[in-house]
C-alpha cells in the first residue's frame, strides 16, 4: 500500500491540520516509510485473535446522578483565547 | 559534596533530626539549578520563589511522624497539570496554559508535602525518544552535552542525573521513563498500567500512558512510587488494587528467583558493549542465587509496528481537543471556524506531533481501520500472550533498556523510523501493560547503560526487589563528571 500526496491532503483535512507544500511532500515520504514497516503485521495470521484495546479488564464506571463541584465558570474560561459574557467566543460558524 | 547528593531516606532523617531545614534544601536545589541548568536545560519553568516560600512553611515541623517526602525537592514533567503553574507539554499550542487543577499523582506528592521546584522539559506531548522535539529547546545529557538525554521524559531524567533534585516524575508511553533513565544513568520506573492515576496527565496514548518516578537509587524510587500509587475515582482506568509496602520488598534476597532472558532482546542491532554490561549484570543476579534461563518472546519484532499504529491513533483522537477554542494558543487571521482550527493546529504543533496525528488519522480512517488499527490491536494481544506465557514460569524478565547508549543530538531527528526503532525493548512492556524499571548497570563508550527488569502486572515489589539486590551488589554509584563523578 502506498500513500500519495492526495491521501496526505485528505487526511490533513480530516485532522483539521493545514500543511504547507513542503510538509505535504515530507509527510508523504515519511508516512510511506512508516507504513511500509507496518506491512510486517500483514504477515501474521490473525484470524482467531481477539484485539486488545485495553490491558486491564474494563467495566463501565458509573456514579450517582448527583451534582458536584468541579470547575467554576471563571476557572473554565481562564485559559480561553477569546471569551464573552461567560462563554467561549469563536468565529461565526454560519455566514449571514 | 552537595547535600542534594544524599538519598531521600538520608534527607528525611536529617529533616526529622532538624539537622537541615526544608528551606535550606529548597535553596540548595534552586541554587544548583541556577548553576547548572544553563548547560543542561532540564527545566521549562523553575518555581523558585514558590518553592522557597512553601519550604519555609515546612521548616516548623508538625508533631508526629513525617511522611518520607516531607520537605524533599522534586520536579514534575511538564505534561502533568499543576494548579497555578504553567503546564505546556513543551508545545507552542499550550505555551500559555495554566491549569485550574492538579494531577492526582502530583496531589499525592503534595499530601506528603514535597516541594515543587519546577516543570521539566520533554518531547512535545511526550512524543519522541530524544527530547529534541521540545518546541522550546532541547535538554542535554549531563554525561555529555553533545548527546541527547533520551525522551520523552528527558528533562526529568537529566535533572536527577545532574544532582538538581533527588527525584522527579515522568510519564512512559513506549519507554519514555526507562529509556532516558538508561541514557542518563539514573533509576526510572514505569508502573503497571492503572497503578498510578492518569488524571491530570495530558493524554497522549491513553491505553499506554503511565506516570512513574525517577530517582538516583532503587529505594528512593520505591518511596516515590509508594506515594503516587493507588486507586483514583477521577480516573476510570485506574485499578482498584491493594498497594503493598514496596519498601519491605527491598531485602536484597533473590535466592530461588526465576529470571527469564528473552533471546529476541539480545539479537542484531544491540551494541556489543551494551550487551556485555547487561550480561555481566545478569551474571551478578545469578551469583546471588537467582536462576536464569533463556526464553522466547516471538512477537517482539512486531512491537514497533504495532505501537506506531496504536499510539498515533490514540494520539490523533486525544489531540483533537487542541482547537484554539477553550485553552491554549489561537491562530489569528482565520477566515472562519474551520480555518481557525486548521491554522491554530498548524502553528501550534511541531513536526513530530503533526506526523503522529497524520499517521493516527490515516490508520483510523475509513478503509484502513481493519488493515492497520484493528490488526495492530490483535498483534498487541499476541505480544501480551508472549509475556503471559513466560510469567507462568518466571518471576521477572531482564533485558537491556535500550539497544545503544545515548546517541548524539541531531543524529536521528530527520529519520523518524530509525528513532522509533530505538524503543524496541521498552515498547512491548507498555503494550502488555506491565511494570518495568531501568537500573544503571555500568558504562559503555563512557556513557551509562540501563538494565531493564520487567515484572508481572501489579508485581512492582518483585521488580523493585531484583533491582535493589542488583544495585546493592554492583555498588556502581555512577555520577557524571558534572557532579564530580566519572568523566564521560
Amino acid at each position: 500500500m502506498s500513500i500519495t500526496t492526495k491521501d496526505v491532503a485528505h487526511v490533513a483535512n480530516l485532522a483539521r491540520l493545514a500543511l504547507s507544500d513542503n510538509e505535504m511532500e515530507q509527510f508523504t515520504e515519511q508516512l510511506n516509510k512508516i507504513l511500509q514497516h507496518a506491512e510486517e503485521l500483514q504477515k501474521l495470521d490473525l484470524q482467531d485473535v481477539e484485539p486488545t484495546s485495553h490491558v486491564l479488564p474494563m467495566e463501565n464506571v458509573m456514579r450517582e446522578d448527583e451534582s458536584r463541584v468541579w470547575l467554576t465558570n471563571e476557572q473554565a474560561l481562564a485559559n480561553a483565547p477569546d471569551k464573552d459574557a461567560g462563554q467561549f467566543r469563536v468565529p461565526a460558524v454560519m455566514e449571514g | 559534596m552537595s547535600i542534594l547528593d544524599a538519598s531521600i531516606r538520608e534527607l528525611h532523617t536529617k529533616i526529622r533530626r532538624k539537622e537541615i531545614k526544608p528551606s535550606e534544601l529548597a535553596e540548595a536545589a534552586i541554587r544548583r539549578i541556577e548553576e547548572t541548568d544553563e548547560q543542561i536545560k532540564a527545566y521549562l519553568t523553575v518555581t523558585a520563589e514558590q518553592a522557597i516560600e512553601h519550604a519555609k512553611k515546612l521548616d516548623k515541623l508538625p508533631e508526629g511522624e513525617l511522611p518520607l517526602l516531607y520537605g524533599i525537592p522534586g520536579a514534575i514533567k511538564d505534561n502533568m497539570c499543576t494548579e497555578g503553574v504553567k503546564t505546556t507539554c513543551a508545545s507552542r499550542i499550550l505555551a500559555n496554559y495554566i491549569p485550574p487543577y492538579t494531577a492526582t499523582a502530583v496531589k499525592k506528592l503534595e499530601e506528603q508535602e514535597y516541594v515543587l521546584v519546577g516543570k521539566t522539559n520533554m518531547d512535545e506531548f511526550a512524543m519522541g525518544s530524544s527530547n529534541e522535539n521540545s518546541a522550546f529547546f532541547p535538554t542535554k545529557n549531563p554525561w555529555d552535552p553533545d548527546r541527547v538525554p533520551g525522551g520523552s521524559s528527558g528533562g526529568s531524567a537529566a535533572t536527577v542525573a545532574a544532582g538538581q533534585v533527588p527525584f522527579s516524575l515522568g510519564s512512559d508511553t513506549g519507554g519514555s521513563i526507562r529509556q532516558p533513565a538508561s541514557y542518563c544513568g539514573v533509576v526510572g520506573m514505569k508502573p503497571t498500567y492503572g497503578l498510578v492515576s492518569r488524571f491530570g496527565l495530558v493524554a497522549f496514548a491513553s491505553s499506554l500512558d503511565q506516570i512513574g518516578p525517577f530517582a538516583r537509587n532503587v529505594e528512593d524510587t520505591a518511596i516515590v512510587l509508594q506515594a503516587i500509587a493507588g486507586y483514583d475515582k477521577l480516573d476510570s482506568t485506574s485499578a482498584n488494587v491493594e498497594i503493598p509496602d514496596y519498601l519491605s520488598a527491598l531485602t536484597g534476597d533473590i535466592k530461588g528467583l526465576r529470571i527469564a532472558m528473552p533471546k529476541e532482546y539480545f539479537a542484531e542491532g544491540l551494541d556489543p558493549e551494551v550487551a556485555e554490561r547487561v550480561k555481566e549484570a545478569i551474571k551478578l543476579l545469578e551469583s546471588q542465587g537467582a536462576t536464569v534461563e533463556e526464553v522466547t518472546l516471538p512477537h517482539t519484532k512486531y512491537a514497533i509496528a504495532c505501537y506506531y499504529l496504536i499510539a498515533p491513533a490514540e494520539a490523533s483522537s486525544n489531540l483533537a481537543r487542541y482547537d484554539g477554542v477553550r485553552y491554549g494558543v489561537r491562530a489569528e487571521d482565520a477566515e472562519n471556524l474551520i480555518d481557525m482550527y486548521k491554522k491554530t493546529r498548524a502553528q501550534g504543533f511541531g513536526p513530530e506531533v503533526k506526523r503522529r496525528i497524520m499517521l493516527g488519522t490515516y490508520a483510523l480512517s475509513s478503509g484502513y481501520y481493519d488493515a492497520y488499527y484493528l490488526r495492530a490491536q490483535k498483534v498487541r494481544t499476541l505480544i501480551k500472550q508472549d509475556f503471559d506465557k513466560v510469567f507462568e514460569k518466571f518471576d521477572v524478565v531482564v533485558s537491556p533498556t535500550a539497544p545503544t547508549v545515548a546517541f548524539k543530538a541531531g543524529e536521528k531527528v530527520n529519520d523518524p523510523m530509525t528513532m522509533y526503532l530505538n524503543d524496541i525493548f521498552t515498547i512491548p512492556v507498555n503494550l502488555a501493560g506491565l511494570p518495568g524499571i531501568s537500573v544503571p548497570c555500568g558504562l559503555a563508550q563512557g556513557m551509562p547503560v540501563g538494565l531493564q527488569i520487567i515484572g508481572k502486572a501489579f508485581d512492582e515489589s518483585t521488580v523493585l526487589k531484583v533491582a535493589h539486590a542488583y544495585e546493592q551488589q554492583a555498588n556502581l554509584n555512577l555520577r557524571p563528571a558534572l557532579v564530580g563523578g566519572v568523566r564521560a
